[in-house]
């Protein structure tokens, strides 16, 4: 997979947790429990989305790459892309 | 004369028992015991009258002692006897025996024999095997003195008649008695067990009549007498909404029992604070229980339960975070859901079962946020999943740095370098990257993004929290307080919190490898901001830093203040302007809300009085004044203070899933690789008991223990963090009336 940095996927999660936190609510059927449904819709997308969002962000730009044991390396060389 | 070969129905005696009364059955006992006697003595005690004429006796008559027999044939000759016959209990025969010899000095005969089979006695119940005695004496005061003994050793004596033919006849007497009796306890026992069977199968049904009752008259209790004496009259508390339902059930109540006057139910003003009615489903009453546990909400205060379904959850799942280890609890949730209606599982006794059952919801959903956040930090028991490739390339940092097998060999680690070209292509697109599970520095990187992640996280959590504020300003028509309070505190949240997200956020973005080196350290920043210092060797992180710094800093600063004195003097002024106007009773009515808001600043558990503050006499003003400020000090100084405490408070989310990381990754490595090290077959079985520990340790202390442990911690961040921005808590559940079994009791 081509490694398009940042835009595939956030547009990919933006529009995803979009749809749940935004277009979802709307569709709940109406009934006692419409308020609490969506009260729930929102939060989750807030949240799963913000989570998701910090883990790409950190990871942007490392400042520092990860150290490997010799056996990872040569392991790794050959079977990793 | 052979007594042994007779059949009593001893059987049926012990089995009736003492319940059947002891009237029949001891009577039985008794008749059964005088029949014994009646049966041994005969031989004996007619061989003893005819002894002088039946030369013969013989040997294999167990009775009789050979002194006795001949002393018979004296005695009879010259003087009449007497007999004397009974029971005696086995323990005191030889004793009883000792005494009758000394006292009576040999001038009477005495034989004992033991029943064939035991019999129960009467008085305690034992089966005992009674001994059989009659005694043939001579003399008035012999037979007295034999009598007394008798009755100091307890025992039962029974009439003797002399002839033998009275004493056949009584043998039979008692025989049809005996069987009589036997008669009456067979058939009492059979309508006993009619009556017990159906009984059982009533008594449920009875068993929850009487409770009903019981409830019944326990709520009657509460109700006063009216002056008629006649009518029962109750205060209750009702919904506005179920007015009309209560109407309609106590017309049709009326109507039912069929009594000439109506019950009716009336409005009436009160100053007390109504109690909390939250109407829950089963899905949302494990979470509105576990935000009441803290403290039931004031009367018509924003309730933070809609939302603690979501965010509670989460914040446990980022502490928990592990695809395994949250799909094991996802299904033992589900299962526990799909078969919430089973009665097994409904009313099982043990109270540990009961609490996670009752949160079968709460744990359903929690394993669900688990599984999502063990895919963001790609942990799977332990293990990364590579869905994506990996972002690292190590193939291209080799090709460039010359990795060749013989440099591997001598370098035991190696770094790769991004600033290589090719080294790292981008982000990972979903969590982290899987080449860090394999990284030695691996906790360099992931400290530094979780605790960046808590941070973030928390000041998220609590800005949100203010903002429910809002909600009751709002309701309880407190608009003052939208801007001398929530806007303060905002201000002071956002300036100087606030701020922080943006220097992590703003890092992460700008800051790459290229200048790693030289990379500002957003701590020392954020120090040198309250301290207006600044440090050299930190390169800011953005042109005109210090300015803005300074700006936010001030601004932050000069909200406190406000806060502090904002809503007194707001208070105080309007006060003062009504009492120009009209002597108002508008505003202690207003001071009632104000004083039971002003609860917000305390974070533990109001009491009651606290709430039922209404009704301040117009003249305490000057005391309410400093009663005003003083809470609004105390407001202010925990929420400024708070602040900073509680964002740092957020860093457990950091810590506790750290821990549950590196025990996983423990229980691997020491666990469960080892049973991959014989590559055999007999590796193979050893596989088998290896696992088995594996499992129930990531059973016992991974989700249990740790999963009590992130549970704990995401309620303590609910009600302390989160609930100290808002909630008052300071309310009294609604406890209607309900035949609902309490699962409780």
């Amino acid at each position: 997979m081509a490694y398009g940095g940042l835009t595939v996927p956030i547009i990919v999660m933006s529009v995803f947790w979009g749809l749940v936190g935004g277009v979802l609510p709307w569709l709940v059927p109406k009934g006692p429990n419409r308020g609490v449904i969506n009260t729930m819709l929102v939060t989750c997308a807030v949240c799963c989305y913000l989570f998701w969002l910090i883990a790409i962000l950190a990871q942007l730009n490392p400042l520092f790459g990860p150290q490997l044991s010799n056996e990872t390396i040569w392991y790794l060389k050959y079977d990793w892309p | 004369m052979s007594y042994r070969g007779m059949a009593w129905p001893w059987g049926s005696w012990e089995s009736c028992g003492r319940r059947l009364g002891d009237g029949p059955w001891s009577n039985k006992v008794a008749m059964g015991q005088e029949s014994w006697v009646r049966l041994g003595g005969g031989p004996w005690g007619s061989g003893v009258a005819m002894g002088h004429r039946c030369g013969r006796r013989s040997g294999e008559e167990p009775w009789g002692r050979g002194l006795a027999m001949g002393q018979g044939q004296e005695w009879n000759r010259a003087r009449p006897h007497s007999f004397v016959a009974g029971v005696i209990h086995p323990w005191r025969v030889s004793a009883f025996e000792r005494l009758l010899w000394r006292a009576c000095r040999g001038y009477l005969v005495a034989s004992f024999v033991e029943m064939p089979e035991p019999m129960e006695d009467p008085a305690t119940g034992e089966t005992i095997t009674w001994v059989i005695f009659l005694i043939s004496y001579w003399g008035e005061q012999i037979g007295q003195k034999i009598r007394k003994i008798s009755d100091c050793f307890h025992c039962q004596v029974y009439p003797y008649p002399e002839s033998e033919a009275s004493r056949e006849e009584t043998m039979n007497g008692l025989h049809s008695q005996i069987q009589d009796l036997s008669l009456v306890l067979e058939e009492t026992e059979q309508y006993l067990a009619q009556v017990l069977d159906k009984v059982a199968v009533a008594l449920p049904t009875w068993r929850v009549q009487v409770q009903k009752m019981k409830a019944i008259y326990l709520v009657l209790n509460q109700c006063s007498f009216d002056v008629t004496q006649k009518c029962l009259i109750a205060e209750v508390w009702c919904p506005v909404r179920d007015l009309t339902q209560v109407q309609d059930a106590l017309r049709q109540g009326s109507y039912k029992s069929g009594s000439s006057v109506e019950c009716f139910v009336q409005r009436i003003p009160t100053s007390e604070s109504p109690p909390t009615l939250i109407r829950t489903n089963k899905f949302t009453a494990g979470f509105q229980s576990i935000v009441d546990a803290y403290g039931v909400a004031s009367y018509q205060e924003v309730n933070p339960a809609p939302y603690a379904i979501i965010t509670f959850p989460f914040i446990f799942a980022i502490m928990f975070g592990d695809v395994g280890h949250g799909l094991l609890m996802f299904l033992f949730a589900l299962w526990m859901v799909v078969y919430e209606n089973s009665p097994s599982l409904r009313q099982a006794s043990n109270e540990i079962w009961q609490t996670f059952f009752e949160g079968r919801y709460l744990i359903l959903l929690m394993g669900a946020f688990s599984i999502y956040t063990g895919f963001i930090y790609n942990e799977c028991f332990s293990k990364a999943t590579v869905i994506f490739p990996s972002a690292w390339s190590v193939a291209t940092m080799a090709n460039h740095s010359s990795w060749s097998s013989a440099y591997l060999a001598t370098h035991p680690t190696l770094t790769l370098d991004p600033n290589v070209t090719g080294v790292f292509r981008g982000p990972y697109p979903f969590g982290i990257d899987p080449i860090w599970s394999l990284a030695t520095n691996h906790l360099n990187f992931l400290n530094s993004f979780k605790m960046k992640m808590s941070v973030v996280l928390g000041i998220v959590h609590m800005g949100f929290g203010v903002l429910l504020g809002v909600f009751n300003h709002v309701h309880f028509q407190q608009r003052h307080r939208l801007v001398l309070e929530f806007l303060p505190e905002m201000v002071f949240l956002l300036a100087l919190f606030g701020y922080l997200v943006f220097l992590i956020f703003y890092k992460w973005i700008t800051f790459s490898a290229a200048d790693s080196l030289v990379a500002p350290s957003i701590l020392i920043h954020f120090i040198d901001m309250f301290l207006f210092t600044s440090n050299a060797g930190n390169l800011p992180l953005y042109r005109g830093q210090v300015a803005v710094q300074t700006v936010l800093v001030v601004l932050a600063l000069a909200s406190v203040p406000v806060l502090l004195l904002g809503t007194p003097l707001y208070l105080c002024c309007r006060r003062r302007a009504t009492k120009t106007g009209h002597h108002g009773q508008v505003a202690t009515e207003e001071q009632e809300p104000l004083l039971e808001g002003q609860e917000a600043g305390n974070s533990v558990n109001t009491t009651k009085e606290d709430v039922e503050s209404g009704g301040h006499s117009p003249d305490a003003e000057h005391l309410d004044f400093a009663e005003i400020f003083m809470h609004q000090a105390i407001h202010t100084i925990e929420y400024c203070l708070g602040c900073v405490s509680n964002t740092a408070s957020y860093l457990r989310l950091w810590a506790l899933s750290l821990a549950h990381a590196q025990l996983s990754e423990v229980l691997w490595t020491m666990v469960m690789r080892n049973g991959f090290v014989g590559l055999s077959y007999v590796g193979g079985v050893v596989l088998v008991p290896v696992f088995a520990a594996f499992a129930v340790l990531t059973v016992a202390i991974l989700l249990v223990m740790e999963g009590l442990s992130a549970f704990l911690h995401a309620l303590r961040l609910h009600w302390v963090e989160f609930q100290n921005k808002f909630y008052v808590g300071a309310g009294y559940k609604l406890c209607p009336f309900a035949f609902a079994v309490d699962t409780g009791e």
